[in-house]
């Protein structure tokens, strides 16, 4: 059995939420509370790291510094420790004679700082204006990444020749080609899936019955989603089982 | 013989031709002629791309760089075999010109002092070359025109839709039981519980279910039921915010609005699914609506809002998760059906306009696919190769 107090303290908090299993419980809820209480905190502390503090202050004050004390030529830009792809490449720009692209983060800022401003009842409203560039910009963005990856290369993935060289068979029937079942099957089931998300068809008679193979095909492939997902979720089980029988009691190697 | 072969005929210095009097193998460092150095195309710029044709005879390609015209000693940027190859420098700046120097050598076991021994067969010197972001990249054509026409569409319909055009929708019967189960949690005196989601706003299902958030804020409203939106995305707060209010004030109920309504739980997945699960248990909401982009909560939310009883209209994109809700929501919202539901819901002639012109576009794909296929079996052309997008 551990003797440290942190594989006891996280034994505990596991057996907490696990306690939910049998019903609702001021255990359970003590851990909720903590698990809430603390990823809340962990994110806040996190993100500012990871976002505000490399992206916006390094870039800024590197910047500024750079702009009141320029680097010798060759010399480092003072960028930082902690600089992204996007920084690095702006710096460069700047390098060689640019504009100095960090700078940029400095309109990311002000919508940060806009965004805070809902906390001031009389000026709240400014707030839309961050939220509505997010928004349409997010919009733009992925609406190429999506024609791409849910469109363009579908239709590529699915057009395999149906027939091939050499002998097949069909039925019992000898063919002078070889039918790929595989093939016929993504093409068959992408088109009456897609005829399945046609909204401004009534979904009768001929498109009906498409649609009705099409939420066929779809449903399968739910299906087969479900257990591949189900047993990646035993192994997240498994992982705290192993946590509690080893690390905690010792019981397991 | 074209100007670049030509300048790097001019650039090959075959410095060494010391071949061992042992060695019978031939040293063609002729075929270093064909080396090139180039912006990479079709890139963003900050890179240069070397390529060399296979050396016989020799082991080993090393690849050197320095500013052109320059004094710096070379960097060695790579070494690899000596087999036709590339190499893409993503270690230079735009606008400024380098020279790369392409060594092809041999090299021999350790003798008795334990070096390895290095030989030098053929040398050349690329450059100057120079890199540069490119506007457009020419591999996706196909995508362009892909948005010109989707785009095109989209916009033909709309203004027909704004000029009176009637627009058919299909019946959709998660977004036709959202009245029922608004109105069954009012009539039970019971909480309605919406989660938009563990994602951001930068997350279009996010952006979905608070389409759908906007038409269960206005029949909260009318009902004046109970409202929760528990959310894990500071952004998303205020955005959930911003549209029950809106519901309020355009139901004229500016009274039954409460900022409170929608509040910040974590960003943590699991912590977010947790908090959730011990709400359901205590408050047993008579409605729950997940709308938006789940992950691994998925079930532990559709299962634990089954158990309190709730009738539970879900939906996401996410392919992985929606088995779930169908095993455990009583209606399910599939891909892109949650995508509508802001046309469907409003009936708003823009939106049905748009929601036309995209089904159209799904047309033009299945007759892609008939007539490629049909291309494709026959082998007269290769069809995919037009949907390659590089």
């Amino acid at each position: 059995m551990s003797g440290d107090a942190g594989v006891w303290i996280a034994a505990f908090l596991t057996l907490g939420i696990f306690s939910f299993l049998y019903r609702d419980n001021p255990v359970y809820k003590f851990c909720e509370s903590i698990f809430v209480g603390v990823s809340a905190g962990y994110w806040f502390v996190s993100l500012f790291w990871q976002n505000i503090y490399p992206k916006l202050i390094v870039n800024l004050s590197g910047a500024a510094r750079d702009l009141f004390s320029p680097p010798a030529v060759g010399q480092a830009t003072t960028g930082g420790a902690v600089r992204d792809t996007l920084s690095q490449a702006m710096e460069g720009a700047a390098a060689s004679g640019g504009m100095d692209g960090r700078w940029l983060y400095l309109g990311a800022g002000i919508l940060g700082v806009m965004m805070l401003l809902r906390l001031v009842p009389k000026i709240g409203w400014i707030s839309r204006w961050p939220l509505a560039f997010i928004v349409g910009s997010t919009a733009g963005l992925y609406f190429i990444t999506y024609l791409q990856s849910n469109a363009i290369s579908q239709i590529h993935n699915t057009l395999v020749p149906l027939v091939g060289p050499g002998r097949g068979t069909f039925l019992g029937l000898g063919l002078p080609f070889h039918i790929d079942w595989d093939a016929l099957f993504i093409f068959v089931g992408t088109f009456c899936g897609l005829v399945y998300f046609f909204f401004s068809v009534e979904h009768k008679r001929v498109a009906g019955g498409v649609a009705r193979v099409g939420i066929l095909f779809i449903m399968v492939t739910l299906g087969a989603s479900f257990g591949y997902t189900v047993m990646s979720r035993m192994s997240l089980l498994i992982g705290r089982m192993d946590f509690l029988f080893g690390s905690w009691l010792g019981l397991t190697q | 013989m074209n100007a670049r072969a030509a300048r790097t005929l001019l650039g090959v210095l075959v410095l060494v031709l010391l071949i061992p009097p042992s060695s019978a193998d031939a040293i063609p460092t002729a075929a270093l002629v064909e080396a090139e150095a180039v912006d990479t195309p079709d890139d963003g710029g900050g890179s240069i791309t070397v390529r060399w044709p296979g050396i016989p005879g020799a082991h080993v390609v090393r690849l050197s760089r320095r500013e052109f015209g320059g004094r710096d000693s070379l960097i060695v940027v790579t070494e690899s075999a000596a087999e036709e190859g590339e190499y893409q420098d993503n270690e230079v700046v735009d606008g400024v010109a380098y020279e790369y120097r392409l060594e092809a050598l041999l090299r021999f076991p350790p003798g008795p002092g334990g070096a390895m021994e290095e030989l030098t067969t053929g040398v050349v010197s690329l450059g100057p070359v120079s890199s540069s972001g490119q506007w457009f990249h020419t591999g996706r054509l196909n995508i362009l025109i892909a948005v010109i026409v989707l785009t095109s569409l989209i916009m033909f319909y709309i203004e027909r839709a704004r000029r009176g055009a009637s627009i058919f929708v299909r019946r959709i019967a998660g977004l036709e039981a959202v009245d029922e189960a608004v109105g069954r949690a009012t009539e039970m005196g019971r909480q309605i519980l919406f989660l938009p989601g563990t994602q951001d706003m930068d997350n279009v299902q996010t952006l979905a279910g608070l389409a759908i958030l906007g038409r269960v804020g206005r029949l909260s409203a009318q009902y004046d039921a109970r409202l929760e939106v528990p959310v894990s995305r500071s952004l998303v707060m205020v955005a959930a915010r911003e549209t029950v209010k809106e519901a309020y004030l355009s139901e004229g109920r500016p009274d039954g609005h409460r900022e409170e309504m929608v509040y910040y739980l974590t960003d943590d997945q699991f912590g977010y699914a947790a908090a959730l699960e011990g709400m359901m248990a205590r408050e047993a909401p008579a409605a729950v609506f997940m709308l938006g982009c789940f992950y691994a909560e998925s079930l532990l939310l559709a299962e634990n809002g089954n158990a309190a009883g709730a009738i539970q209209i879900a939906g996401t994109a996410e392919a992985s998760q929606l088995p779930f809700f169908v095993a455990a929501c009583d209606y399910t919202l599939i891909g892109e059906e949650l995508f509508v539901a802001g046309a469907y819901l409003s009936k708003e002639p823009r939106q049905l306009g748009s929601l036309k012109g995209q089904d159209m576009g799904k047309a033009i794909i299945l007759l892609l696919l008939v007539v490629g296929i049909i291309l494709q079996t026959s082998g007269v052309v290769d069809a995919a190769s037009w949907f390659t997008v590089r």
